[in-house]
């Protein structure tokens, strides 16, 4: 539903999601550490070879990632031919496509359940604060539940708002809107701790309590 | 931080995510489109406060890099990370933590005026001072091209400022969130 991924079984979709994200930070890096012309297309053509051949996704998919930038593209491009050169021009945005594309290879073949779990990992050392890398993903389930939900209340309010004359959508059902479902998460904490889910921490913490999770 | 925390921060990415649903009004000439969502980042700040507030929007920030399409216009993936104007993305959580911060330290006198130092302070200058720069750095173009370009956003700005300030001041007055530490509370 609610996800940029594009299911397969290639070996890319197989990658772990750590070594993939690691090699796109890797590649953010190193792309801004050279002014080549070749080097910055290279990375581009290999972006595009191991999105399309390797990972054989369709185009549309790598495509509509990269749509809502092309503009700005094409503005920084033009900028450049009128302000330095094109040698520059085409090295700043072949580096932004690049960039660009690796980031929509890596999307459209990592789970979302994978991410989640790296970014789990990534946490880990914030034990030692008393973070709990395992509430990182209960946060994160419970904001994919509360999208619709608040959607769902908003359009409720307008139309109570609009049963008693109101016929534009006007700033003042943000309140009424807010204070809703504030008290609703309120309610989904208590129950939450009412299932076992609350602060006490699974092992001592070497300072205070639970700073943040 | 306690479970009913963990909600508010959800709820909050949450409220962001919904912002983007709002179209966006198309600037003539501007590839950025003028959102919804900073109004999220503004209201975070100053219903939340610091610490729950900031991390409403690194969570946000997490599912839109996991692929979520919950940018305004459908946009999401780890490719909105490495855009030119990512830097605006990367101001969020901390745009939404000195609101947060400014708020509790206007929280006994806050009115409209207060909440709207508060929200303009970081909402606006926070957000520009971190995605101007960003944006220079990325695109190779000087500092003063990328500072222009921005200025088409300010009354946009302006305008959320002021629609989350009085959301704020009536939140507060209806359902406070933010809590002193007990210490200074009972002083008062």
């Amino acid at each position: 539903m609610l996800s940029l991924y594009v299911p397969g079984h290639s070996v890319v979709h197989r990658a772990p999601a750590g070594v993939k994200l690691g090699l796109l930070a890797a590649l953010g890096v190193g792309l801004f550490l050279t002014e080549r012309p070749a080097v910055v297309g290279g990375a581009l053509v290999v972006a595009l070879a191991v999105g399309l051949g390797a990972a054989r996704l369709p185009w549309r998919a790598l495509a509509a990632q990269v749509r809502p930038v092309w503009l700005w593209l094409a503005v920084l491009f033009v900028f450049h031919l009128l302000v330095t050169d094109l040698r520059t021009g085409t090295v700043a945005v072949l580096r932004l496509l690049a960039l660009l594309v690796a980031a929509a290879v890596v999307t459209a073949t990592t789970r979302v359940t994978a991410l989640v779990a790296v970014v789990e990992w990534l946490a880990s050392p914030l034990r030692v604060f008393g973070v709990r890398p395992a509430r990182i993903g209960l946060v994160i389930a419970m904001t994919l539940r509360f999208i619709p939900l608040v959607a769902e209340r908003a359009a409720r309010i307008r139309e109570a708002q609009a049963a008693r004359g109101a016929d534009r959508l006007r700033w003042g059902m943000a309140v009424p809107l807010l204070v809703q479902v504030l008290r609703m998460a309120a309610t989904v904490g208590e129950a939450l701790d009412a299932r076992g889910a609350d602060d006490a921490p699974a092992r001592r913490p070497r300072r205070r309590p639970a700073v943040a999770s | 931080m306690k479970s009913r925390d963990l909600a508010y921060v959800a709820l909050f990415a949450a409220i962001v995510a919904v912002l983007g649903l709002i179209p966006p009004v198309p600037v003539p000439g501007l590839p950025v489109p003028i959102t919804a969502q900073t109004l999220g980042v503004m209201l975070a700040g100053s219903v939340l406060g610091a610490k729950r507030g900031g991390l409403a929007l690194l969570v946000f920030l997490a599912l839109v890099a996991m692929g979520a399409p919950l940018l305004s216009g459908g946009r999401g993936g780890l490719s909105v990370f490495a855009g030119p104007t990512a830097g605006y993305l990367y101001s969020w959580p901390i745009a939404a933590f000195v609101i947060g911060l400014l708020t509790q330290l206007f929280w006994r006198r806050f009115n409209l005026a207060w909440a709207l130092v508060a929200n303009m302070i970081g909402g606006i200058l926070v957000i520009y001072a971190i995605g101007i720069p960003f944006t220079s750095l990325f695109g190779d173009v000087p500092l003063w091209a990328s500072f222009t370009g921005s200025l088409t956003f300010i009354p946009g700005d302006l305008v959320k400022a002021v629609v989350a300030s009085l959301v704020a001041v009536a939140v507060r007055r209806a359902y406070p969130v933010i809590e002193l530490p007990t210490r200074r509370a009972t002083a008062s």
